[in-house]
Order: C-alpha cells, then sequence, then structure tokens
C-alpha cells in the first residue's frame, strides 16, 4: 500500500531523512519509531505531499504523490503532531468542511459523519464548539475526521501526546476498530513503545535519518535480545539524549499553550 | 467551487462568533472619528476646510476596512503553524482555490466591519451629499477590501511565525493608513507627501470614497473618480496575483 525507495530530504547542510526504504502492505498497522529529531514527521510530510522529496520514490496505493497529487491526496487522512481543528467551529462543522473539500456527496457525508462520530463518542456534543473539547475529544475528532472520506491509509503523527492513558487506550481501540473494519492501512509515529508493541503489525525504527531495523515487534526484540520494546529501541537508538534546536514551531507551540491555559 | 463557498462561509461563522473581537475592533475607529473628528473640528473649519467630522468619517471608515482585511490575511500566520490550515493544505483542492475562499472570506468580513463603522457614522452626525451615493462608497470599500485582503494573504504566507507581526503593523499597516490621506486633505500638500502618498493605494480608495459621498462645493478629489477606481482595480489584481503565487509557496 506504501512503497518507499531511496527515500532523502536535506535543507541545506542538514540530511534529515537518508536513503530510507520500506513497505506497508494492505490492512497493515505500521509504527514509525525514533527519538526527537529522527526525521518521523519529514518522512510523514513528504508521505502526505506536503514536502517535496530530493531524491527518492514514493507510492501510495499504486499513485505517485507529487505527480497525481490530488489523486494520492484523496486515498489518505492525516492527524497531525499539532491540531489542525477549528476551535471556533463546532465538531459537526468541523466535519462538514472536511467533508466538502474532499469532495465526498451530501448523502454519505451526512450519513458517515454520524456513523464516525457516534463511533468515537462525540455525537452528544456535536454542536459544541471544539474549543470546548479535552485534549482527548480533539484528538479522537480529528481521528473521525481522517476517516470521513473513506481513505485507504491513515497517517497519524504521534496521536497520543499528552493523553491521559484512559484516553490513549480508548483511542487505540478506535483505530484498530475502523482498522479491522475498513481494511484501512496506518502508518503512525509514537514516543510510547508500549503503544507500538500492542498496536502495530510491523515497527520500523529510524536514526539520524536512517532506518535502522525494521520487522515484528517480536522480530525486533528477537534481533537486539531484549526483552522488551523499550530496551530494543535504546540499544538501537542509544541512550543519549537528542538535542533538538528550539525552532519556531516551538515557540509558537508555547504561545499557543499560554493562550489556551494549558488545555493543548 | 464548493470548496471556495466553503471556506469563505468558515470565515463568516468565525466572523459572527467573536462578538467581542467585533465590539473591540469598533473601539479604534470610535476613537478617531470623535475624538480627532470633534476636536480638531474648530482648526479645520478655521483653515477653510468645512466640517472635519464630516471629512473624516470616509477616512475612518476606509481605516477599518483595511484593518480587518489586512488582519485576516495575517491569520494565516497563525493558522497556518497550529490550526486548520494543513487540514485544507493536504486536501485534495487546488491551493488557489483554497486563496480564493480565505480572500473573498476576509474581504467580506472586512466590509462587514466597514458598514458598521459607517453606520455608527451615520448615526453619528455624518452625511453624505445623497444616500444613493452610499452603494457608491460600498463598492470603494469592497475594492479596498479585497486589495488589502490579498496583500494579508501574501504577507501572512511569507511570514514564518508571530514576531513579525509587530513589523508589519508598525511599517506597513499604520503608514498605510497615516499616508493614505484618511486624516487630511491630499490637496496642497508639500511635493514628498504628495508622492508619498501618491504610491499609496488606500489612498485611492479613500478619495474614491470622498468623491462620490461629498458634493464639488464640499471636497475636491486629489485624483478624480476613475483614477480612483482604475488605480485600486489594476492594483488589486496585481496583488490577487502576487497573493496566491506566495500562498502557492507554502511549506509546512
Amino acid at each position: 500500500m506504501i512503497r518507499v525507495r531511496n527515500l532523502k530530504k536535506t535543507f541545506g547542510q542538514f540530511t534529515a531523512v537518508n536513503d530510507v526504504s520500506f513497505d506497508v502492505e494492505e490492512g497493515e498497522i505500521f509504527a514509525f519509531l525514533g527519538p526527537n529529531g529522527a526525521g518521523k514527521t519529514t518522512t510523514i510530510k513528504m508521505l502526505t505531499t506536503l514536502l517535496k522529496p530530493t531524491e527518492g520514490s514514493i507510492e501510495l496505493d499504486g499513485l505517485d504523490p507529487l505527480k497525481q497529487q490530488n489523486e494520492a491526496r484523496k486515498r489518505f487522512g492525516i492527524v497531525f503532531q499539532d491540531p489542525s481543528l477549528d476551535g471556533d467551529l463546532t465538531a459537526w462543522e468541523n466535519m462538514e468542511i472536511h467533508g466538502v473539500l474532499y469532495h465526498v456527496p451530501h448523502k454519505v457525508r451526512r450519513q458517515r459523519s454520524e456513523e464516525l462520530l457516534k463511533l468515537f463518542e462525540l455525537w452528544d456534543r456535536r454542536k459544541d464548539q471544539v474549543k470546548k473539547f479535552s485534549g482527548g475529544m480533539k484528538r479522537r475528532l480529528e481521528i473521525a475526521r481522517g476517516f470521513l472520506h473513506t481513505p485507504r491509509i491513515l497517517f497519524l503523527d504521534e496521536p497520543t501526546l499528552g493523553l491521559d492513558p484512559q484516553s490513549r487506550n480508548q483511542l487505540w481501540t478506535h483505530v484498530k476498530k475502523v482498522n479491522e473494519a475498513e481494511k484501512v492501512t496506518v502508518f503512525l509515529t509514537t514516543h510510547y513503545m508500549d503503544e507500538a508493541d500492542r498496536v502495530a503489525h510491523r515497527i520500523g525504527v529510524i536514526d539520524h535519518g536512517k532506518l535502522v531495523a525494521q520487522g515484528t515487534p517480536r522480530e525486533i526484540k528477537d534481533q537486539t535480545g531484549t526483552e522488551n520494546l523499550e530496551d530494543a529501541f535504546l540499544k538501537l537508538t542509544g541512550s543519549t539524549i537528542r538535542a533538538e534546536s528550539a525552532d519556531s514551531a516551538d515557540a509558537m507551540r508555547q504561545f499557543a499553550k499560554m493562550w489556551s491555559g494549558g488545555k493543548r | 467551487m464548493s470548496a471556495i463557498y466553503i471556506l469563505w462561509l468558515r470565515e463568516l461563522k468565525r466572523y459572527s462568533r467573536s462578538r467581542a473581537q467585533i465590539v473591540a475592533s469598533l473601539g479604534q475607529p470610535m476613537l478617531y472619528l470623535l475624538v480627532l473628528g470633534f476636536g480638531l473640528g474648530p482648526v479645520f473649519k478655521r483653515a477653510g476646510y468645512g466640517s472635519y467630522f464630516q471629512f473624516i468619517a470616509p477616512g475612518v471608515i476606509g481605516m477599518s476596512v483595511l484593518f480587518s482585511s489586512i488582519f485576516s490575511g495575517l491569520g494565516l500566520l497563525w493558522d497556518r503553524q497550529f490550526g486548520f490550515l494543513k487540514e485544507t493544505l493536504v486536501a485534495p483542492v487546488p491551493r488557489i482555490q483554497i486563496m480564493i475562499g480565505r480572500t473573498l472570506g476576509g474581504c467580506t468580513v472586512a466590509l462587514i466591519q466597514g458598514s458598521l463603522v459607517m453606520v455608527v457614522c451615520l448615526i453619528a452626525g455624518f452625511r453624505p451629499a445623497h444616500f444613493f451615493a452610499i452603494p457608491l462608497a460600498l463598492g470603494f470599500m469592497v475594492l479596498i477590501a479585497l486589495l488589502f485582503a490579498a496583500l494579508g494573504v501574501a504577507i501572512g504566507s511569507s511570514l514564518q511565525d508571530m514576531q513579525g507581526f509587530q513589523l508589519i503593523m508598525n511599517f506597513l499597516v499604520m503608514p498605510i493608513y497615516f499616508l493614505s490621506g484618511a486624516m487630511f486633505p491630499l490637496t496642497n500638500q508639500g511635493k514628498v507627501l504628495t508622492f508619498v502618498t501618491s504610491l499609496d493605494p488606500l489612498s485611492y480608495g479613500i478619495d474614491g470614497m470622498r468623491s462620490v459621498l461629498f458634493s464639488r462645493a464640499m471636497f475636491q478629489p486629489a485624483f478624480g473618480t476613475f483614477t480612483d477606481l482604475a488605480v485600486l482595480v489594476v492594483v488589486g489584481c496585481i496583488l490577487l496575483v502576487f497573493g496566491a503565487w506566495r500562498f502557492s509557496m507554502i511549506e509546512i
């Protein structure tokens, strides 16, 4: 479903993603793991047409996202690291806009919005402005929205960041449910190894822009001779803490936090 | 088309839901209108220009249109890092449609805001030469709003974060306002000021509004209605193309 060959992205002197190749099969849940600044988000941005790769090729459901951009965009849904909902609009209106932008016919749009909002337990709050939602509810709404246009692939970039264990657990239950019911391929990144271990069928570990390991959670643990995925991860990527320089996005995140009163 | 419509509708919904902001953004124009309008009135009258309150009213309307249209474009900056912009950029919709939807939304909001200020002006005692001149003035407001909404989008697409916001405010928005002749007559000025004000697109917008709202006995246009119209249309088109180009260059 996703086919990546020799993918490379450089920003000036800095190589963010270096010669990365992998495949994700249809219906699979693939976890992309790596320390901060390893190249996870850059890879997702390239897969989702937001950045152009410097070198290499990408195939999504048989389409080249560079040449058939709009066709490719219809095939995937994405939940970003930072929230991308409109807080002034209601949950229902956010779904409506998404449906219109993805050319989902009116009738299907209403029916599917209703189904998804019910599935993600947001139906009772559909007429409330999104800014009144908790972090977990916003995340659920974003994922429900990502499923609205029946994508073949769903990208989730650190979807559980800042959520409590209850919300995280519930979120993964929903994702698994839709993955099984609609055969949606899921490509996710996370910092919580236990989640990856529990949810993902296969895992790729990226560090310094290079893919250092690939396989099922069992295979990765066997390869490194460790008992759990966290140890395996540390063994693969070392235990030094990554210096990630604060950029303008971090400054904005800080600012957003200040204004939203501590809620994501 | 439906993408343009839904994004336009989004801007209107957001505007109508921020009631506190609507009231707050009426504050500044009111300050100029009432304090300067009445405060400088006697001096202006003695200089032989007639009523300053009547003179400044179109300027204050133009100011509110300028501010709200340019800010709607700059809102992109916020949306870009944390909000909705990413959602629209990965949607299977050409970027030009997204840009048009946003710009038209910002333009409509600015027009509503300008009309509110106009109503307040009329209540406070502003009297145009004829009441049927008001639709013509609205036409000029549309052109001003469209021009600066496009400029706002162009700037919003080019800046990386909120740091640049103050810079834009102090070195672009305020000069555009002060050099537009919103607060003083453009005729009989020195060479330098005449030249600089003739470079400001808002000068033509406000001159145009005054030229349709007032009788010639009361106000002598600096450029003339048709020149005003032509400049606004041409500059507006250039800025729309420029804004669309800058918007198409956004990388997240």
